[in-house]
């Protein structure tokens, strides 16, 4: 296992470290166990960020493949194959980012069962960034499936009043979907007798019917990850009764597997039917985007609004998505990450103030800004960021999926953008509307008026943030430039495809 | 008969003979050292895996064809062998903390693994049976070990009524299988109607209620009626025994017979058993949401599984998906076996005198009172399930595989919805094990605890690293005379 060669194996691999680690300590070691847990953390972005260096820019294809046997069902070899391209190295980034923040930000929020928070969460990374770099599908649906596991304890265990029924509902609801895919990966594998992606997007030649039908049990399992209106109940349990941490992770990274699945299976393996179907896709896309922020708007707990505009917003990744050019693709990527950023934030916010204040209700707040001015101005960039206001990351996704959207083909109506327009319109009235209940106005509430500004470590947590907040929104160019090649390449593939389908 | 026969039947002359001399040495073994009968229990168990590991590969026959001795057997004797080594383990501690020890219970044990061992290669129907009534004999005793506990004494009576019932079945089949063919060696039968031309109303008749009387050992729908019942009531150590083992045993006739004796009517079973699976994974899996005792929903849950390795059975009748089909079924009984016995362990490490402790709500607490036991109960509940990374994932991932290969998507569908529907009553246990207070006590000792152990780390190995099952339940080959 030369590290130099099997880069991604030790990346994907080495939150198991700290696990490890973890284990052997006494459980009311508490600061050591979270130090411990940290700095796995920060030891898997370091690797990352070796692999960002390794990672050439200039080249659509597959790097720092690794492919071994693992067994054999059956006949047909299982392998075990790791890579990493431009769809999804951003995704693998904002993942080993954002763990160590969200460990960060449940320094002292989770004080009972601390040791298997840290072990579960660092498992949750491990499955994590094996979804972002598998490359079988077998290996895939492993890290698939295996995501749900520690995330289903995070919920349950360390969640809110109804953490059980949230947790339930969320397992549930997951597997529905990926069962689904199981079948069409079954039936893949029997097929073209592998269960290797750059295998099979090589093979081709699925027939146009059979590609429906595959698509639509592949979608079933992202669809309801992403989630897309109508399959989305899940998520404002899931989110409302996750500890925060949780939060951040679920909305962060968990729910752009979906995303990235459409857009790493769905897209090149069969892009006939994706073709077909994006006008559909597009569709519900833009009716999540309304809905999701209609319903927000209607919310009266912060974190619940917080997660309707989730609905939201990934629907704009899956319309720049399914705008099949590449420009909605690429806006779509970067939206994934804008998304995982500003709602990261916003649910790092969400859970400064509930740890002050064990409520979330936004009735209880007001002419916050007066007594907690550090926390307003915080609030303030991501609240713009994540509304879509120029100059931030926000603008810059929506933008760019819009203006793909509008010119694409394979959606056929600008109708699609146009109403997609609407949601950015809507999300700044209920975004703003937050902002305001919590922080203008008067400062009526006796419970708030000794409340205490961010510390220095609520700081450190946030501050990387709004750096990559205003990084992204200033200077995009670097972001584009690491997916740009793999882009073009998937969406001449899609071209290929629509010239057949028309 | 010749020293070539005996050789080739000795795992199960071994297992026999050992037993029958056990019988007599507990005798003279003073009721406070019963742990020795369970040693020499253990040691003859042991020397049987000797024998099999030394035995010549390939196939061969004995006694004129009543036995068959072909890599489907050594695999499915092998895991007989070690479900006792480890059924051996977890009764030791247990049938003495519930003052039920007695030397018989292990010769019981024996008896029971020599008649599962004649099962899986027998070569005649009348062996079949023979194997059947042996394996099955044993059970109603043991079922009823905890006497005078009305419970277990309910429990030996209806398992050995309708137990009775099914064996008449089967043995009645067997007779038109006879009348209409001149014979019951599994050959004979395959080539009688292969030459006759057209089948016989009467021998599909028979066939008809050889399955019945299969299935009511394998506990399919509709047959299953007994299972929750006998499993509640029984002693867990026997239930746990009885869920694994006398489960595979029926499977090893049940393949055997359709695939090597009745691949003439292929057509007529094919379909009926299609359904009887389908059936099975739904109203086993439906039935188990209402469970509230773990026992009766480790039964139902039995009774699902029962259902999955069905599909295998319908799957096997397409030529293409044949072998895999079978080495589906061989895989997910050896991953079921792994991990139902850990699940059973934990259940054994819980319940208390008098039937207490065996409420899923005793579990709460589990997560933070004993956690090692509680993270190998969740391994077994999610493996149970079919989640990844655990041996009962890619068991349901081969024999799904089998069953697209054979057309059967339908099937299929049926087979993952049901494991949807399984995940909440699985994920139940985890819920009330991690989050919901408690204070369960355990009484595990250090056996029992290793079987547990053992299960757990089998479990998720063999989820990771599954090469070197897979590549046991391949070189088991076919069944023999698969045409």
């Amino acid at each position: 296992m030369n590290p130099s060669t099997s880069l991604l194996t030790w990346l994907t691999f080495s939150p198991l470290l700290g696990v490890l680690v973890i284990l052997f300590l006494p459980k009311d070691r508490k600061p050591l166990i979270r130090w411990v847990a940290l700095l796995a953390s920060l030891v898997t972005f370091a690797v990352s960020i070796v692999m960002l260096v390794r990672f050439n820019s200039n080249s659509g294809a597959i790097q720092m493949m690794e492919r071994r046997p693992w067994f054999q069902l059956a006949g047909i070899d299982i392998e075990y194959a790791l890579g990493i391209d431009g769809l999804s190295v951003l995704l693998v980034l904002l993942t080993t980012f954002l763990t160590p923040i969200s460990i960060l930000s449940t320094w002292s929020a989770i004080e009972e069962r601390l040791k298997e928070f840290m072990i579960f969460f660092l498992l949750l990374e491990v499955g994590m960034i094996g979804v972002f770099v598998a490359l079988d599908l077998f290996l895939f649906y492993i890290f698939w499936e295996f995501t749900l596991v520690p995330m289903y304890f995070l919920i349950g265990i360390w969640g809110g009043p109804r953490r059980v029924y949230a947790a339930i509902k969320f397992f549930l609801y997951t597997m529905a979907g990926s069962i689904l895919m199981l079948l069409a990966i079954l039936w893949l594998g029997l097929q073209f007798d592998s269960f290797s992606l750059p295998d099979l997007i090589a093979a081709g030649g699925i027939s146009g019917s059979i590609q429906i039908w595959l698509f639509l049990a592949f979608a079933a399992a992202f669809a309801i990850k992403v989630p897309m209106w109508p399959l989305h109940s899940w998520l404002p349990d899931a989110h409302v009764e996750a500890p925060t941490a949780g939060s951040v992770i679920l909305a962060g990274v968990l729910l752009k597997m979906g995303t990235y699945g459409f857009l790493r299976f769905n897209l090149p393996l069969f892009p006939e039917a994706a073709v077909r179907l994006a006008p559909w896709m597009a569709l519900f896309a833009v009716i999540g985007i309304i809905y999701g922020a209609a319903v927000s708007y209607a919310q009266k707990d912060v974190k619940k609004l917080v997660a309707y505009s989730s609905v939201s917003h990934l629907g704009f990744v899956i319309l720049g998505l399914f705008a099949l050019n590449p420009q909605g693709i690429q806006g779509g990527i970067l939206q994934m990450v804008n998304h995982g950023l500003s709602t990261g934030a916003l649910f790092i916010i969400v859970g400064m103030i509930y740890e002050r204040r064990h409520t979330r209700e936004m009735d209880a707040f007001g002419g916050l800004w007066k007594i907690m001015p550090v926390y307003g101005a915080l609030t303030l960039i991501v609240t713009l960021s994540s509304m879509g206001l120029p100059g931030l990351n926000g603008f810059v996704g929506e933008f760019t999926i819009l203006l793909g959207a509008f010119g694409s083909k394979a959606i056929g109506s600008p109708w699609f953008a146009g109403a997609a327009a609407v949601g950015v319109i809507l999300a700044a009235i209920y975004m703003l509307f937050m902002y305001q209940k919590l922080f203008l106005g008067p400062l009526d509430k006796e419970e708030n008026k000794a409340l205490k500004d961010l510390n220095l470590r609520e700081i450190v947590t946030i501050v990387p943030l709004i750096v990559f907040i205003f990084w992204i929104g200033l200077y995009p160019r670097p972001f584009f430039n690491l997916m740009a090649p793999a882009v073009e390449k998937l969406a001449a593939a899609l071209q290929a495809a629509a010239m057949v389908v028309h | 008969m010749n020293s070539q026969d005996l050789l080739t039947a000795l795992p199960v002359l071994v297992v026999a003979g050992f037993a029958c001399l056990l019988l007599i040495v507990d005798l003279f073994i003073p009721a406070a050292r019963k742990g020795y009968t369970a040693g020499l229990a253990a040691l003859t168990l042991a020397a049987a895996i000797l024998v099999i590991l030394l035995q010549v590969a390939g196939d061969h026959t004995a006694f004129g064809g009543m036995i068959i001795q072909d890599g489907f057997s050594r695999f499915l004797q092998l895991l007989f062998l070690v479900v006792g080594l480890v059924a051996i383990g977890q009764a030791y501690s247990y049938i003495r903390r519930q003052g039920i020890e007695r030397g018989e219970y292990y010769v019981l044990l024996l008896f029971s693994i020599t008649g599962m061992m004649l099962m899986a290669s027998a070569g005649d129907l009348i062996v079949i049976f023979v194997a059947l009534e042996l394996l099955s004999i044993p059970l109603y005793v043991l079922s009823g070990f905890a006497r005078p506990e009305p419970a277990s004494e309910e429990s030996a009576l209806k398992y050995f009524l309708l137990g009775a019932f099914a064996s008449s079945f089967l043995v009645y089949g067997i007779a038109l299988i006879f009348g209409t063919t001149g014979t019951t060696q599994i050959a004979g039968v395959f080539e009688a109607i292969q030459s006759a031309g057209s089948v016989p109303q009467l021998f599909l008749l028979g066939a008809g209620m050889i399955l019945v009387g299969l299935g009511f050992k394998v506990a399919a729908v509709p047959f299953h009626m007994w299972t929750p019942d006998v499993y509640q009531g029984a002693p867990s150590s026997v239930a746990a025994f009885m869920s694994v083992g006398a489960k595979a045993g029926g499977f090893a006739a049940l393949l055997r017979i359709l695939l090597a004796a009745f691949p003439a009517v292929a057509s007529t079973w094919g379909p009926i058993t299609m359904w009887l699976s389908a059936l099975t994974m739904i109203w086993g899996n439906v039935a188990a949401i209402a469970q509230t005792n773990i026992k009766r929903m480790l039964a139902y849950s039995s009774i699902a599984h029962a259902g999955y390795i069905l599909m295998a059975v319908p799957a096997a009748v397409n030529q293409a998906a044949a072998g895999q089909a079978i080495h589906g079924a061989l895989f997910y009984l050896a991953a079921y076996a792994i991990t139902n016995l850990g699940a059973w362990g934990v259940v054994l490490c819980l319940e208390k005198a008098k039937g207490g402790g065996l409420e899923i709500d005793d579990y709460a607490g589990l997560g933070v009172r004993h956690p090692i036991l509680a993270l190998s109960m969740a391994l077994f509940m999610l493996s149970l399930t079919g989640v990844p990374p655990t041996v009962g994932f890619i068991g349901k991932f081969y024999l799904f595989r089998a069953v697209i290969n054979a057309d059967l998507v339908w099937l299929a569908i049926v087979g993952v919805l049901t494991s949807l529907v399984s995940a909440f009553y699985y994920l139940r246990v985890i819920v009330t094990m991690y989050m919901r207070e408690g204070d369960p006590e355990t009484s595990g000792d250090i056996m029992l605890n290793t079987t547990v152990w053992a299960a757990a780390l089998g479990t998720f190995i063999f989820g990771v690293l599954p090469g070197p099952l897979l590549a046991l339940v391949e070189r088991a080959g076919l069944i023999q005379f698969l045409p």
